[in-house]
């Protein structure tokens, strides 16, 4: 291929770059705005450090204010998303399987009904949701945000056309004819070869989870119980009185988004790969 | 939808330089079917139960529960009909009347579709572009450009929106003073502006994610196609709108769809931004308007009738976004 034209590349790489700076500037402010205090995150211009930056301090100040009260939003927040993720990526692997692999009546039927469930939109769910388990007395508890996280019907939806495509039929007629019982041959075979599915429905369910704000919200009274974004709006809502409360929602934003954009940065090949080549073909 | 599904069934890789086998699966299954029947339904129960009975009590036990929720109200048999017992009384369709007769839930619907009218459209655009550059034979860094992209989609949209809330406000917000050096008298959060403003941060949230779903069909595209095109002596430009676009229309199908998901489901961003902007009331989206008729009002009958209506139409709009979308890219393939 001949390479472009010097000016073809001088545009596109100023368009990229104004897109970058765009998508980066506000992730930058946070990170310098998380080495500041309170006068000033308020006193100083808000992309340049202040004359004493003491990023340590400040979000150790995070991780000790209220009895550590942020440390447990944390690790809250990665049990509903760690759980909640694996959960779903199994029962999905052996809904989409079966539904890939044994014919019988009714299939398809069934599998509209997980295609209507990908439409239809989590926060219509939530309120109903919240309605119904307040009825038998599941609100306010961790299962109140655990059950709802360990259903992806979109993870059945790609656990399907994945295993349709790449768990072929002779091998599975092999291993029955070997004797194998169909767990062992799902548990050894099949999941093996969906193992780039798995990817896929595990990191886009994380990510769901720990990204959700609705579910929590209705479902939890007990701040004990929440996760980190609920716990930072429930700091927003208390800065009018406690002003030092805007350096921790800052320190405490900054916190929680690295180790995900970190996440992200590593996995968004398989992302890429896993998620998108099957699914969107059409 | 289920139709393209289906024939996905089939490997997709022969399917796409042979004709399509469709003969040989049936065949296959019926023969085992008759083996090991029994076996079968027994794994095959096994398999789906786990999901299937969560599927159930997490999306569809909701729906009929909302359904019936919404067709009652709460009466309550004290004099004046304060304090006393509380009943249930059977409404009809009063609550989805009321709902439909409060001005603020239709100016919310209203104001979240000309939201998505016109945040949608410009999201994908700015998408497809950056796609396309980074797909384009001129762009160097790649990998860096992409991830700076895709960044965004990583952080909550709690946490985007407490970040743009900072950058939006006066006493904080370096824009805000940037503008204000040269002149400019830059409100973010006025009753004109705050919509756009809560656009904005969902177009920086998404967009990265849209522009990798778009990426991934690209390369899906096989390079003899380009080649051809441009030993033919069509330009960059040419290839891009004759060739990459038409290839990449699923995934534009794809995006658009949950992006109308998406947009119907506007709560976190207004929902954080309301202490700032006295602009955000309790009825900005519908999503917000059932949660305070939940959790404020303390009518759970109104709000599952608000629910269910929100569910309802982002059904009607995503289906009929599929129709169009999806019945015209069939003719083309």
């Amino acid at each position: 291929m001949t390479r472009p034209p010097v000016r073809y590349r001088i545009i596109t790489a100023s368009l990229l770059t104004v897109a970058a700076l765009y998508f980066l500037v506000p992730v930058y402010w946070l990170a310098v705005s998380a080495t500041k205090n309170s006068a000033d995150l308020f006193g100083t211009f808000g992309f340049w450090f202040s004359g004493h930056p003491r990023p340590v301090e400040y979000l150790v100040d995070v991780l000790t204010y209220d009895h550590g009260t942020y440390a447990r939003w944390f690790a809250n927040s990665l049990f509903y998303a760690g759980a909640g993720a694996v959960c779903a990526t199994l029962l999905s692997a052996a809904a989409g399987y079966a539904l890939a692999k044994f014919p019988f009546r009714g299939r398809e039927a069934l599998f509209n009904v997980v295609l209507a469930g990908v439409l239809i939109p989590g926060t219509a769910l939530a309120l109903p949701l919240y309605f119904l388990f307040s009825a038998i007395g599941l609100a306010n508890t961790y299962w109140a945000v655990l059950i709802p996280s360990m259903v992806s019907p979109f993870g059945v939806y790609l656990c399907r056309i994945y295993a349709a495509a790449a768990v072929p039929d002779s091998l599975l007629e092999a291993a029955r004819l070997d004797g194998a019982g169909e767990a062992r041959i799902f548990g050894g075979l099949g999941l093996r070869l969906m193992t780039p599915a798995l990817v896929t429905v595990f990191l886009f369910q994380f990510v769901h989870i720990w990204n959700n704000y609705f579910l929590p919200l209705v479902m939890l009274s007990d701040s004990g119980l929440y996760p980190i974004q609920l716990g930072l709006t429930s700091w927003t809502g208390y800065a009018d009185r406690q002003p030092v409360l805007y350096q921790y929602t800052v320190g405490g934003a900054f916190l929680s988004v690295v180790p995900l954009m970190v996440l992200m940065t590593v996995l968004q090949r398989y992302w890429r790969t896993g998620l998108t080549e099957r699914s969107v073909k059409a | 939808m289920n139709r393209e599904v289906l024939s996905r069934d089939t490997p997709s890789r022969p399917a796409a330089v042979t004709p399509r086998p469709a003969r040989r699966n049936r065949r296959g299954p019926r023969r085992r079917a008759s083996r090991a029947g029994a076996r079968n339904a027994r794994a095959t129960a096994a398999f789906t139960l786990p999901f299937f009975a969560l599927f159930g009590l997490c999306f569809l036990a909701p729906i009929g529960y909302a359904l019936h929720q919404s067709l009652f109200t709460t009466e309550r048999t004290g004099p004046l009909g304060l304090g006393g017992q509380e009943r249930e009384v059977f409404a009809g369709l009063a609550n989805y009347a009321h709902a439909l007769a409060d001005d603020r839930f239709l100016t919310g619907f209203g104001r979240v579709l000309l939201f998505g009218a016109v945040q949608i459209p410009l999201m994908i655009v700015l998408a497809t572009a950056l796609a396309l550059l980074l797909e384009s034979a001129s762009a160097r860094a790649v990998p860096f450009f992409r991830s700076a992209f895709f960044l965004p989609y990583g952080v909550p949209g709690v946490i985007a929106s407490i970040l743009w809330g900072f950058l939006y406000v006066p006493g904080i917000s370096p824009l805000v003073k940037i503008a204000g050096a040269v002149g400019w008298d830059l409100d973010f959060l006025s009753r004109g502006t705050v919509l756009w403003s809560i656009a904005n941060i969902v177009t920086w949230q998404f967009t990265g994610y849209n522009m990798l779903v778009l990426i991934a069909q690209l390369k899906a595209v096989p390079g003899e196609l380009y080649e051809a095109a441009r030993i033919d002596g069509a330009n960059a430009w040419q290839v891009a709108r004759h060739i990459k676009l038409p290839l990449i229309r699923p995934a534009l199908v794809l995006t658009g769809v949950f992006s109308i998901i998406g947009t119907l489901q506007l709560f976190a961003e207004p929902m954080v931004l309301r202490p700032l902007a006295s602009a955000i009331d309790s009825g900005f989206t519908p999503n917000l308007h059932a949660y305070s008729e939940a959790f404020v009002g303390n009518n759970q009958h109104a709000a599952a009738a608000e629910a269910v209506l929100l569910a309802l139409v982002a059904c009607v709009l995503s289906f009929g976004f599929l129709r169009l979308a999806g019945g015209r890219a069939k003719e083309h393939g």
